[in-house]
């Protein structure tokens, strides 16, 4: 057993070692390297910077940089007030329907309790409510309802559905099915069994993920102003046209203020369920 | 000839961990350090490398007093003391081979290192080191491929591949099976025999350090208790160091085990 | 567990009589706000154009139907820009997140008192901040153009790819840096040996996962100018060309669609 070692390891002193690379086969691995090094030029060269502007531009950035020392929550007080407001309420309307919706949808959508029709249609929910993004559905309804904060109520609740539905969905797939089980054995109905087999598996989660998507609700309720779906966007995007950034900078601490505040409570939260 | 003096360790939490403790360790002498969990074994071995950092004492290796080094003086001190942890600690996601180099980082310069451009005697010396422990065909396997006692292998030659001159090893038994514990008990022992290498071994399973060692120190309470051969651990002093408790069955143990471990 | 003495007979109830108060209290009050919110939406909303609303749909749905397939010969700039976007600004938010990632942990942190704390608001500002925002932010200050868009990407993605590196960094598990910090390695060795092989895996998927999410952002920063096929977007919008804004819905969704997959099958062959 030794002397077939010892004759190997005699070969191998002297040879290089290298580390055996990621992709194995030699051609594959340079199309990969070549294919990226390629991709990466003609995107440089296709990006048409205008380094003149972008040098001018350099001014209004430390202006902005520096507006942020002195933000002016005054002059403009009342439009901040109400954009914030009406943010605040979009979001809790929207999250409260949202997740009230998407939990029957996620219970559907998930294939060890649904049946099969079922799931395929509360699937396919998720799967439009996912591809479509915020702001395009923002658009849509806007030109639908007209302008205001219901075309962003509804946005948003749509899509806390495709968002929740899919990740409770998933959750409810992945768990013990043992205990669920026993419940069932006890002669339970379904509700019952819900109830009692897989509501406390999910609930912790359930909380947690709610917490996150109202956090995620508000950021977005941030932009949907940008496009006439109400909130604090169109405050901001007024601020910006007329270049008033000390008020840009007061809106924006604004928004990092409340999303921290809401990531705290959520973390608070989330250590007390679990 | 690595010396202890007056080594003392406090934690931030008000833990003694070490109270005050003396001791000599001659080169070539293989070492085993006892103690119930908790005695501050892995505080000793990390207070000598400063992994952990000592409250006050001092630490001589040869004619190097440790505890009052620069970093990057300590660095070069620390490529002189192997060290062989509980569970492996190897790099999991990097090859074998690259966690026996990595035991030369001292030696060569930040970016030779990261681009894994080692001198060829290192690789070399990898290679024979491998081939020593029985795992020459695993040179480009992932660590984490390994069962435990072929890692434990794999952070002996890491250990080694310093040339140190001390070995540090933390319970190296900890996480295997008896038989693979006694094989890498027995290898340490040898690559330290072979080598001339001290070593202080820090174990919980007394058997097994009784079968293998020449000296045994006992640690209660972050304090010395025992320091004298294997065979003088009577019960008395099994019961100073771990509490009461029938020793007897594990010393006649020991002897019967000593009897069949031929192969 | 709360047992109710009632008429000498033991019940047995979930809660105690005051735990069930104070929910019942707490679940008038969310209703409460609800409520409150709710008016306050409905009192700016104007009722006749949702009941109108049904009938619009319609007619936008008419109007939008078929798509204009010619138009997509114009779309090819477009959709090449966009990529550019995503990707180039993926790539700029990883190697100033890397930094970031490694400042704000804890364990690797030069400073837990000075710097960690800057670090942190690096991520959190960037990170609440929606890249249409930066975009308008960018638009204003370096003119319109996809370099704004790459920016605006760039910087949205950074707080978010520092947080999640940074507490994958925080996870790893220290005996394997101890080790390699036992042999006599630099700071800079150890980084390299003992921390980078064990989040490598979590890096290669959040930058996956980021890219997925950049092409969906990038598809409608042109809605404020900046580059892309959002520009096509709001354009046929604002002259109210539907059978092209169907036809652009299309081509986003499949990008959608597409990176997904991609950004799916990259994880699978890493994890």
């Amino acid at each position: 057993m030794s002397t077939p070692l010892a004759c190997e390891v005699d070969t191998l002193i002297g040879v290089k070692w290298q580390k055996p690379p990621l992709v194995k086969r030699a051609w594959l691995r340079w199309t990969l390297i070549a294919g990226f090094a390629g991709y990466l030029v003609a995107a440089f060269l296709t990006i048409e910077v205008n380094w003149m502007r972008v040098y001018e531009g350099l001014d209004r950035g430390a202006a902005f940089v520096l507006a942020f020392t002195s933000p002016d929550f005054t002059s403009r007080a009342g439009d901040i007030w109400e954009g914030m407001v009406e943010s605040v309420v979009m979001t809790v309307t929207a999250s409260v329907v949202g997740i009230a919706i998407s939990i029957p949808i996620g219970l559907g959508a998930a294939r060890n309790i649904a049946p099969l029709p079922v799931y395929l249609a509360c699937r396919g929910i998720v799967a439009i409510s996912r591809a479509l993004q915020e702001i395009i559905v923002a658009i849509l309804l806007v030109a639908i309802f007209g302008f205001g904060p219901l075309a962003g109520f509804l946005t948003l609740s749509f899509a806390t559905i495709g968002f929740l539905s899919k990740l409770l969905a998933e959750d409810i797939e992945s768990m013990d099915r043992v205990q669920a089980e026993a419940i069932k054995a006890s002669g339970a109905r379904w509700t019952q069994w819900i109830n009692y087999g897989v509501q406390p598996q999910v609930m912790p989660r359930l909380i947690g993920l709610s917490m996150y998507r109202i956090d995620i609700n508000f950021r977005e309720s941030a932009i949907l102003g940008l496009v006439g779906a109400g909130g604090i966007g169109a405050t901001l995007n007024t601020a910006f046209d007329r270049y008033e950034y000390d008020t840009a900078a007061a809106i924006l601490i604004l928004i990092i203020v409340v999303v921290m505040t809401l990531e705290y409570l959520s973390g608070i939260i989330r250590a007390r369920v679990q | 000839m690595l010396r202890l003096k007056k080594l003392l360790k406090t934690y931030k939490t008000g833990d003694e961990a070490l109270k005050s403790i003396d001791l000599e360790v001659p080169d070539g002498q293989v070492l085993a350090l006892i103690g119930p969990s908790g005695a501050g074994k892995s505080t000793m071995i990390r207070c000598i490398n400063r992994l952990v950092e000592p409250t006050s004492g001092e630490v001589w290796l040869d004619d190097t007093e440790l505890t009052k080094l620069s970093s990057g003086a300590l660095r070069q001190e620390r490529r002189q003391m192997g060290m062989i942890f509980q569970e492996y600690a190897l790099v999991e996601r990097l090859t074998v081979m690259e966690n026996v180099l990595s035991g030369r980082l001292g030696y060569v310069g930040f970016w030779r290192s990261f681009l894994r451009k080692f001198p060829q005697s290192d690789v070399d010396e990898a290679y024979r080191l491998l081939d020593r422990v029985g795992l020459l065909s695993m040179v480009d396997k992932r660590a984490d491929e390994l069962s435990g006692g072929q890692r434990q292998r794999v952070g002996i030659c890491r250990a080694l591949i310093q040339n140190p001159k001390l070995l540090l090893v933390d319970e190296p038994t900890a996480s295997l099976d008896p038989k693979t514990s006694r094989q890498i008990m027995r290898l340490i022992c040898e690559l330290c025999a072979e080598r001339g290498l001290a070593a202080i071994i820090n174990i919980h399973d007394v058997a097994l350090a009784q079968m293998f060692v020449s000296r045994v120190v006992g640690l209660r309470l972050g304090a010395l208790e025992f320091d004298g051969a294997p065979q003088e651990l009577t019960p008395d002093v099994l019961t100073t160091i771990y509490g009461e408790e029938d020793w007897e069955a594990t010393i006649e143990k020991v002897e019967d085990d000593e009897e069949e471990q031929v192969a | 567990m709360p047992v109710l003495e009632k008429d000498g007979v033991r019940v047995w109830q979930r809660r105690s009589r005051s735990e069930s108060l104070i929910r019942w209290f707490g679940w008038l009050i969310g209703v409460a706000v609800f409520m409150y919110c709710w008016q306050q939406i409905s009192a700016v909303t104007t009722w006749f154009f949702v009941v109108d609303a049904p009938r619009i749909a319609g007619d936008i749905w008419d109007r939008a139907t078929p798509p204009k397939w010619g138009y997509i010969t114009q779309l090819g700039r477009p959709i090449w820009d966009t990529l550019n976007i995503a990707t180039l600004g993926t790539i700029i938010a990883l190697t100033l997140a890397v930094p970031t990632a490694f400042l704000a942990a804890r364990n690797t942190t030069p400073s837990a008192l000075f710097v960690r704390p800057i670090a942190l608001l690096v991520i959190v500002s960037t990170r609440s901040i929606n890249s249409l925002i930066w975009a308008l932010l960018l638009i204003a200050i370096i003119g319109p153009g996809v370099f704004a868009g790459v920016v605006a990407i760039a910087i949205r993605s950074i707080g978010f790819c520092a947080k999640l590196l940074y507490e994958a960094i925080e996870e790893i598990n220290e005996s394997q840096v101890e080790a390699v910090t036992a042999t006599g390695a630099s700071r800079w060795q150890v980084m390299a040996y003992g921390i980078v092989p064990q989040i490598l895996p979590a890096f290669a998927g959040i930058a996956v996962f980021r890219w997925d999410i950049n092409i969906r952002e990038s598809t409608v920063l042109g809605l404020v100018g900046a580059g892309g096929i959002g520009l096509q977007l709001s354009a046929s919008l604002n002259v109210l060309a539907w059978p092209q804004v169907s036809l652009i819905l299309i081509v986003i969704l499949f990008a959608v669609v597409i990176s997904e997959w991609v950004s799916a099958k990259v994880r699978g062959a890493i994890i």
